[in-house]
């Protein structure tokens, strides 16, 4: 197949962030100008969005080794408005940076274009390439205020742990070319028909545990704390959300696309792994005292909510899943923001360095911060699926999900998961309004709010409360790209 | 739409309250007092003015009738709508809801002196949460409302509680209480998927609708679990004896208006959700289920009488008097005759008077002594003004004095199960003795005996003396005359008695025919 004009048209958004990523490189080589660049950088990530509308129009479009189908289309939205958001919220973050902070900029972009390329696509190739591309620029990112030893570990240990998973994923492709010889996921679905030979099947397994060990499915979970904890606020935002959707919609779109990934045995497997993270991930996270440790815990147990879409897998599961990412995503992105732009402030480094995530630095914080702590507030109920909030209306899929395919196992774990969960969120919660114990080192600006990142965060938080309230416009979308994706 | 706006009200006052902090102290309780005040009033405009005898013109027809309906489309993908009615039992609870609502207000007048306006938000957003419930005859709206009052309810006992010894601070009390309702919520939320499915599954289209879903014919083993389902979230929030861990603590850790609030309209909320849920949806289980519960009920009231018996802390031992005056509910809810049932809402209304009134006065004794445990009491009955006399009357409303509300419920249940299940009247009866034993001792160890000081405390003020008086002639009112009470809820009690009455004639066929 030969790339047309109108598949370049449909290519248009992943072509505008990489061209937006060039133009900030030269623009970095001729002057640096923080705000400068960072204005470059939202305006680029906003055509993209834009762009977005009319690869609508043309959807479902099939561009050599990528789709434009629906997913992708959904996938695209999530990932920019992730990057949208950390790209403002690394603004305020970063205005007390001593380093050069532009580059900052530079990475993001790159990410975000590996995250589309991933979610879109049908080729062993462009999975790998926008699996790498989305995980190099977040070493980077990762590591970027390097002076911090936790920083920099957090890059670190990302990078080497990553680079064995990759290594996993890679030798399962290996397996599953060396059993049918082609890379293409429909041309693998069509050689490997139902019957799975040992060699399919080990390179099935491998694959999911590559593709596991990025979305921090439990036993491939070790790394999240420390890298959510040691990571600067908005890169580990946007470890948290971009590149998380993009790899759960790539193993979406495997998983229906090639029976090797609906073998029984693998899917026991799938089962297990997403019981144990909902367990796992919430009983760990009960006895956290940081801020973003907590929050990397508890996008353990979130994605092995997530998990049960996948192993049920049928008409349902689709829009179950995207449901639950627009709800995770809008949480994930109100909880981090908040927690950025609390770090957002020069006296941040006085505490042993660090962004301000221990427990202690967020007591009282509504009497200070009432708005602020409003978010937060939101963003935490919404994670543990209280009704008013977005999350309810994920959890709600999820459990309907699981009654429907009547998997009482999975449906009693995630109860189960809620409730341990409910303890930790609850915990940080009412620390928010605790009285205050007469320190306060850490705070958001005085005027966070005027600020872009406020705008992210209060809008995130608005979302959750709106399409908690009136959630039928989110169901109708993801709907609407179930049906693009079918078809 | 006046339906819609008995639920907004509290809500956008409660928010009111919170912007008005910055105005004053005074101001958001005054916004407060005058919400709670609007709801009341529409409530008994609407109970003036409205029939509800529908029910006892047609009792054989098949459809449902609401007094008022009020319907609008919400996510069609699952066929949920927003959908509110008004029959004789909502009404009367949310009337009760209203009323308890002033007087929560009212007493946390001199109680909460920090952050004001933040937690009449709060109690605000309990109330518009109850009144929900109370209304919705949508399953997914019922179960979005049954949650949504949890979280302002954590907030006030964990910000407004008291701490009581180690290892019972309020906090606790508050994630205990949070955890018991939302866990035991979500069992609830998977059975009504679960009818919702089996619904599918024979019709093709997904709806939540009450009246629809009744319809449903299910196999007995699969009405079973999902009526279990539903009886272990009410049973959690009345509560029943295995499931009551929650309770003492939440009620002796929150504040004076959390505790009205949770003894009034929250453990209501689960009594309604048996007779307007539980049983209706699931005639036949709920029948077969019926000994179960009622041996439930009966350990509730041994249990909780026991255990009050043993109580040092004033609240902990009217907690525990909660346990077992809804182990009476219980019976009468699974009994199921009509007097039972029309003895269970005098029931529900009398105990929240009686036991609101007792959180009352102890939260009163509370601001004076600045203690609830009641071995530091004894001998205050000359040195208290007229709260010992109000307590006397609510101390006796409580074990089921004749010509109180009280004993009317109770005598109603048990003269209404009697037919049913005799052998449970009669041990539920020994309760009545225990009630008394309990009772007294709380008089006894707080106003008797040797005082431990000889000064004499502020006697009640007029906000104070205006609760009490309003409460006690309520008590008496209902007591003497209950018939107002009976005629509302009577159409929809024979509604409910319909349904589980046919279940019951069904069962005995069955167990008749070999």
């Amino acid at each position: 197949m030969t790339l047309t004009a109108t598949h370049l048209l449909a290519l248009a958004p992943p072509i505008l962030v990489c061209a937006t990523a060039i133009l900030v490189m030269l623009a970095i080589a001729w002057r640096r100008h923080h705000t400068g660049i960072a204005i470059v950088t939202v305006v680029g990530l906003n055509l993209a969005l834009l762009s977005l509308i009319g690869v609508w129009r043309m959807a479902p479009l099939a561009a050599p080794m990528l789709a434009i189908d629906g997913l992708a289309i959904f996938a695209a939205v999530l990932i920019l408005v992730a990057a949208l958001a950390c790209a403002t919220l690394a603004h305020a973050y970063l205005a007390h940076h001593d380093g050069p902070r532009e580059e900052f900029y530079l990475l993001l972009l790159c990410a975000t274009a590996g995250g589309m390329v991933l979610s879109a696509s049908t080729h062993m190739a462009t999975l790998f390439f926008g699996l790498e591309l989305l995980s190099i620029p977040l070493y980077g990112m990762l590591a970027y205020v390097y002076g911090e030893r936790r920083s920099l570990e957090a890059g670190v240990k990302y990078l080497v742990l990553s680079a064995a998973a990759t290594a996993f994923l890679l030798f399962g492709m290996a397996l599953l070319y060396a059993e049918t010889g082609r890379l293409d996921f429909a041309g693998l679905a069509a050689r490997l028909g139902g019957d799975l030979g040992a060699w399919g099947l080990a390179g099935a397994a491998l694959m999911l545990m590559g593709l596991s060990f990025k979305l921090s499915v439990v036993p491939f979970h070790m790394w999240t704390p420390d890298v959510y904890q040691g990571g600067p606020g908005p890169a580990a935002t946007f470890l948290a959300t971009a590149s998380k959707v993009a790899v759960f919609v790539v193993l979406l779109r495997l998983v229906m696309a090639a029976p090797a990934f609906q073998d029984g045995r693998l899917h026991d497997v799938l089962a297990v792994l997403a019981i144990l993270s909902m367990l796992v991930g919430n009983l760990l996270a009960v006895t956290q005292s940081n801020l973003k440790r907590l929050l990397g815990y508890s996008s353990i147990a979130h994605f092995g909510y997530l998990l049960t879409a996948l192993v049920i897998g049928d008409g349902l599961s689709i829009e179950a899943s995207g449901v639950y990412l627009v709800t995770y995503l809008l949480a994930t992105l109100g909880a981090f923001g908040v927690v950025t732009l609390v770090s957002s402030t020069p006296v941040a480094s006085s505490d042993g360095g660090g962004d301000a995530a221990r427990l202690h630095h967020y007591r009282g914080l509504f009497w200070r911060r009432p708005y602020l702590t409003a978010v937060l507030t939101i963003a935490l109920l919404s994670m543990a699926g209280i009704p008013l909030t977005a999350g309810f209306i994920g959890k709600f899929y999820i459990i309907a999900l699981g009654v429907e395919a009547e998997r009482w196992w999975l449906v009693g774990a995630v109860i189960l998961g809620s409730a341990i969960g409910l303890y930790y969120y609850l915990r940080v919660m009412v620390t928010l309004f605790l009285a205050e114990a007469g320190m306060q080192r850490h705070d958001a600006p005085e005027n966070w709010a005027n600020q872009a990142g406020g705008v992210v965060v209060l809008g995130a938080a608005a979302l959750v409360i709106v399409l908690g309230i009136y959630p039928d416009p989110m169901i109708t979308w993801v709907r609407h790209i179930g049906i693009l994706t079918g078809g | 739409m006046t339906l819609l706006w008995l639920i907004l009200i509290p809500f956008i006052g409660g928010l009111l309250c919170w912007q008005a902090e910055r105005f004053g102290d005074l101001a958001p309780r005054w916004i407060a007092l005058a919400t709670m005040l609007l709801e009341l009033a529409i409530t008994l405009g609407l109970w003036l003015h409205g029939d509800y005898h529908l029910g006892n013109a047609g009792m054989a027809s098949e459809s449902l009738r609401w007094s008022m309906e009020w319907r609008v489309e919400w996510i069609p993908r699952f066929g949920i709508d927003v959908h509110l009615a008004l029959d004789g039992l909502s009404l009367v609870l949310i009337a009760l809801t209203g009323f308890l609502g002033v007087l929560a207000v009212l007493c946390s007048w001199h109680e909460i002196v920090h952050r004001v306006g933040f937690f009449h938000l709060n109690l605000l957003w309990i109330l518009g949460g109850v009144v929900g419930v109370f209304l919705a005859i949508d399953l997914f709206l019922f179960f979005f409302f049954w949650e949504a009052m949890l979280v302002p309810m954590y907030f006030l006992i964990a910000l407004w509680g008291h701490s009581g010894s180690q290892g019972r601070t309020r906090i606790r009390a508050a994630t205990k209480f949070f955890i018991y309702t939302q866990a035991s919520g979500l069992l609830m939320l998977v059975s009504i998927l679960g009818l919702v499915f089996a619904h599918h599954a024979q019709t093709g289209e997904y709806t939540f609708a009450y009246a629809t879903l009744m319809q449903t014919e299910l196999s007995e083993g699969t009405a079973m679990w999902l009526m279990l389902g539903f009886f272990v979230a009410f049973a959690v929030k009345l509560p029943v004896v295995p499931m009551h861990g929650w309770l003492p603590d939440a009620h002796a850790q929150a504040p004076t208006a959390g505790s009205v609030d949770l003894a009034g309209i929250l453990l209501k909320t689960a009594a309604y959700g048996m007779l307007r849920f539980a049983l209706p949806l699931f005639p036949e289980a709920s029948q077969a289920f019926a000994p179960v519960a009622m041996t439930l009920g009966l350990i509730g009231i041994f249990y909780g009488a026991l255990l009050a018996c043993g109580q040092q802390d004033i609240k902990r031992l009217i907690a525990y008097t909660s346990i077992a005056h809804m182990g009476f509910v219980l019976i009468g809810i699974y009994a199921g005759t009509q007097l039972a049932l029309q003895g269970v809402v005098l029931m529900m209304v009398a105990h929240a008077f009686s036991a609101s009134g007792l959180f009352l006065l102890s939260g009163q004794l509370y601001e004076r002594l600045h203690t609830r445990d009641m071995r530091e009491m004894g001998g205050l009955w000359a040195r208290l003004g007229s709260l010992p006399g109000f307590s006397m009357c609510f101390v006796a409303a409580s074990l089921g004095m004749p010509g109180t509300a009280n004993f009317l419920g109770e005598f109603l249940i048990l003269f209404g199960s009697f037919p049913v299940a005799p052998w449970v009247v009669v041990i539920a009866s020994v309760g009545l003795v225990l009630a008394a034993i309990y009772s007294l001792l709380l008089m006894q160890r707080v106003y008797f005996g040797p005082p431990q000081g000889d000064g004499i405390f502020a006697d009640l003020d007029h906000r104070e003396y205006l609760m009490m008086l309003t409460l006690l002639g309520l008590v008496l009112l209902f007591g003497l005359y209950p018939q107002p009470l009976l005629d509302t809820t009577g159409a929809a009690m024979g509604e409910v008695q319909r349904l589980f009455g046919a279940a019951s004639q069904s069962t005995t066929l069955q167990t008749g025919t070999p």
